[in-house]
Order: C-alpha cells, then structure tokens, then sequence
C-alpha cells in the first residue's frame, strides 16, 4: 500500500519475510488505525445511548479514541516522510491498506457486544501503551503516557459495565456471554507478532507479545469471573488478517460513511 | 409510563485544591462507582474538576418553601447581622 515499500504487492497475501523499508511507520499506522477504527464505531452510539448519561460516557470515549488517532497518523505520516497528513491517511486510503485489527471493525451490535469488545480492546490497549511509554522512542513514548491516562478510565469504564451486564438479569448475562462467545476468536490478532513488530523493537518499540498476551489474559479471565461470565471452553481458531490488510465485509461500509465527506469535499474546512 | 430510571445522585465538583465543592447538577445510576464514573463524564470531563462528591439523592434534606418565612426572613428588618451595616474605618486594609 505504501509508496515506500516498492515491490510490495498491494495486499500482501500471507505474512511478510522481511519487513518493508519502512516498518516503523507500519507499526504506528497500525496503533493508529485500530484506534480510528474503533472509535468510529463507539460514535455511532452518539445520541443512541441507553441512557443520556451513558450517551456522554460513548461519546468521550470514541472522541479520545479519534484523538488518539488522529495523533498516532500524523505521527506515521511524519515517520513515512511522503507527506501524508493525518487526514490524508485517515480519508484517503482504501480498506485493504487499512492495518486495524480486524476486532475493531465488527459491527456495534447491541450494548453487550459494544461493552465486552471495548474491555477486550481496552486491557490490551492499557497494558500495550504502559510498555510503549517505557520504550526508546521518545515521540512515540510521549503519545503513550498521555493515552495511557485515557485508556485506564476506559477500562475502568468497560470493566465495570462487563460486571454489571455479566452479573445482572438472565438476559444481560447471556447478552454478555454471547458477546464473549463471539470476540474471543478476534483476540489473537493482538497480540500476533510479525517483522513490522520485530522492527518496531528495533526502532526502541519493543513489545514482549507473549508476556502482553498472558497480562491480558489473566486482568481479562479476572473481570470475566466477577461477572460471572466463561471463557469460551473450544474458541477455535483465532481470525487475523486486518494488519496485512485482510478485512471483514465490514470495514467497506465502515470507511465509505467515514469518508465520504472528505472526499466529495477534499480540502474541506469546516 | 413506568420509572426505568436508576436513582439519582447530586454532583459537587471542586475546581481546585482547596476551594470548596459546588453544588454541580445530578446524574442517574445504579451504584455509587457508576455515578462517579457518570459525574465524571457529564460534569468534569473537560478538566473542570479535581475532586467530585456524589450523594444519593434521597440523602439530602432540603427545606420547604413553606419554611422560607420563618427560617429567612427574620433577618431582614436586623441590618446590623450584616457585615455591610457597618462602616470600615479610614486607614484599614481592604482586601
């Protein structure tokens, strides 16, 4: 996808050997984009909240979500040199070089879904930004701490809910648990490891997958008990493909009401 | 219509270390960590707060209208219970 990896296919079929020119800003545009993403479809709760209360706690959280983002892009469009700003790249890329994970792009769903895949993505979220901002690079580091601050009220935010909904009515626990049932095998990809991670760390971003993926695991399996809610006993296989470009059908529809704005308007300001 | 509301809580939020907290308006929920987190996000999500109380609701006692004679109004006609009644001395400090 990007001009600075000549010879790349633009859709890489399966994982890459050697890492591309210029891995770190696939890293950041990966951290970028799963927070695009995911804050895009924690607004599409804007003014469709349970309760106005919860309305404005949806909202805050997909707005810290898209500054996040809107960050970590015009850090990328920095590290890749081509002169894309943030928006360009938020706007101006087409899904298959989109890199989220592919957890970020499912559908909204109903509350439970939207609470469990915000937990799962927040205790990653938290735990990855605690080692990124102890790491070398120093921008990055930077975005981090500050983001860090944000994504602990978040976690504090879904975990809490997970407890209620977990924990509460016949319904709300089966909501949740079949929520559970159906991210676990979209939580792989988190923490796979591939030769953009491996020159990430080089680059100072150095992230111990297999340590993260157990951290997770056991703050995750935690709040899953308070709740009263189970672990999948056979998840299967885990569904990866969205950091090489391989999204659901539901990334398409997602971007084109993202974008669409933008780019009947390009170089719009409002 | 039947209530689904959660019970209410009343909101004081401080401004600053030290200054005294304000009456900030009210938010509904279902336990006390969830009407912190919901004060937080309605009233003090744009840095207006260092601190936040939450009471429920139903822990505040409030006078009555009917109360506003005999618990206000005796005062009036005593302008000496006020500090304006009285005239500051030439020489004193004004703060």
């Amino acid at each position: 996808m990007s001009p600075s990896t000549p010879g790349a296919p633009a859709s890489p079929a399966g994982p890459r050997t050697s890492p591309p020119a210029n891995a770190l800003f696939e890293y950041v545009l990966r951290l970028g984009d799963d927070r695009l993403v995911l804050g895009h479809r924690m607004a599409e709760w804007c003014g469709h909240g349970p309760i106005l209360e919860e309305d404005i706690a949806l909202s805050n959280i997909a707005l810290d979500l898209t500054g996040q983002a809107a960050a970590l892009l015009a850090l990328a469009g920095e590290i890749e040199g081509a002169g894309r700003s943030e928006d360009a790249l938020a706007y101006f890329r087409d899904e298959t070089a989109f890199r989220n994970a592919l957890i970020t792009e499912l559908p909204t769903g109903d509350f439970g879904f939207t609470i469990v895949r915000q937990f799962f993505f927040d205790a990653y979220s938290l735990l990855l930004w605690d080692v990124i901002a102890k790491g070398g690079h120093a921008k990055l580091a930077a975005l981090a701490a500050k983001s860090l601050k944000e994504d602990t009220y978040h976690l504090r935010h879904s975990s809490e809910w997970v407890r209620k909904l977990g924990d509460g009515t016949p319904e709300s626990h089966a909501r949740a648990q079949a929520a559970v049932d159906a991210l676990w095998r979209f939580t792989g990809e988190l923490f796979e490891r591939d030769a953009i991670d491996d020159a990430a760390a080089a680059a100072g971003v150095a992230v111990d997958h297999a340590a993260l993926a157990a951290q997770w695991r056991e703050l995750v399996e935690g709040v899953l008990r308070e709740a009263t809610l189970v672990v999948p006993a056979a998840p299967g296989a885990m569904v990866t493909g969205g950091r090489r470009g391989r999204h659901t059908e539901h990334l398409g529809h997602l971007l084109a009401e993202m974008q669409i704005v933008a780019r009947s308007h390009p170089g719009a300001s409002w | 219509m039947t209530d689904s509301q959660w019970p209410l809580w009343e909101v004081f939020t401080q401004g600053a270390t030290g200054e005294p907290f304000e009456h900030a308006g009210s938010v509904h929920a279902a336990d006390a960590e969830q009407a912190l987190q919901n004060a937080r996000d309605v009233y003090a999500r744009r840095g207006e707060a260092v601190n936040l109380w939450v009471v429920p609701s139903t822990a505040i006692v409030a006078s009555a209208p009917s109360d506003a004679g005999p618990f206000f109004e005796p005062g009036n006609d005593k302008a000496y219970r006020h500090p304006q009644f009285y005239k500051v001395p030439k020489g004193v400090k004004v703060f």
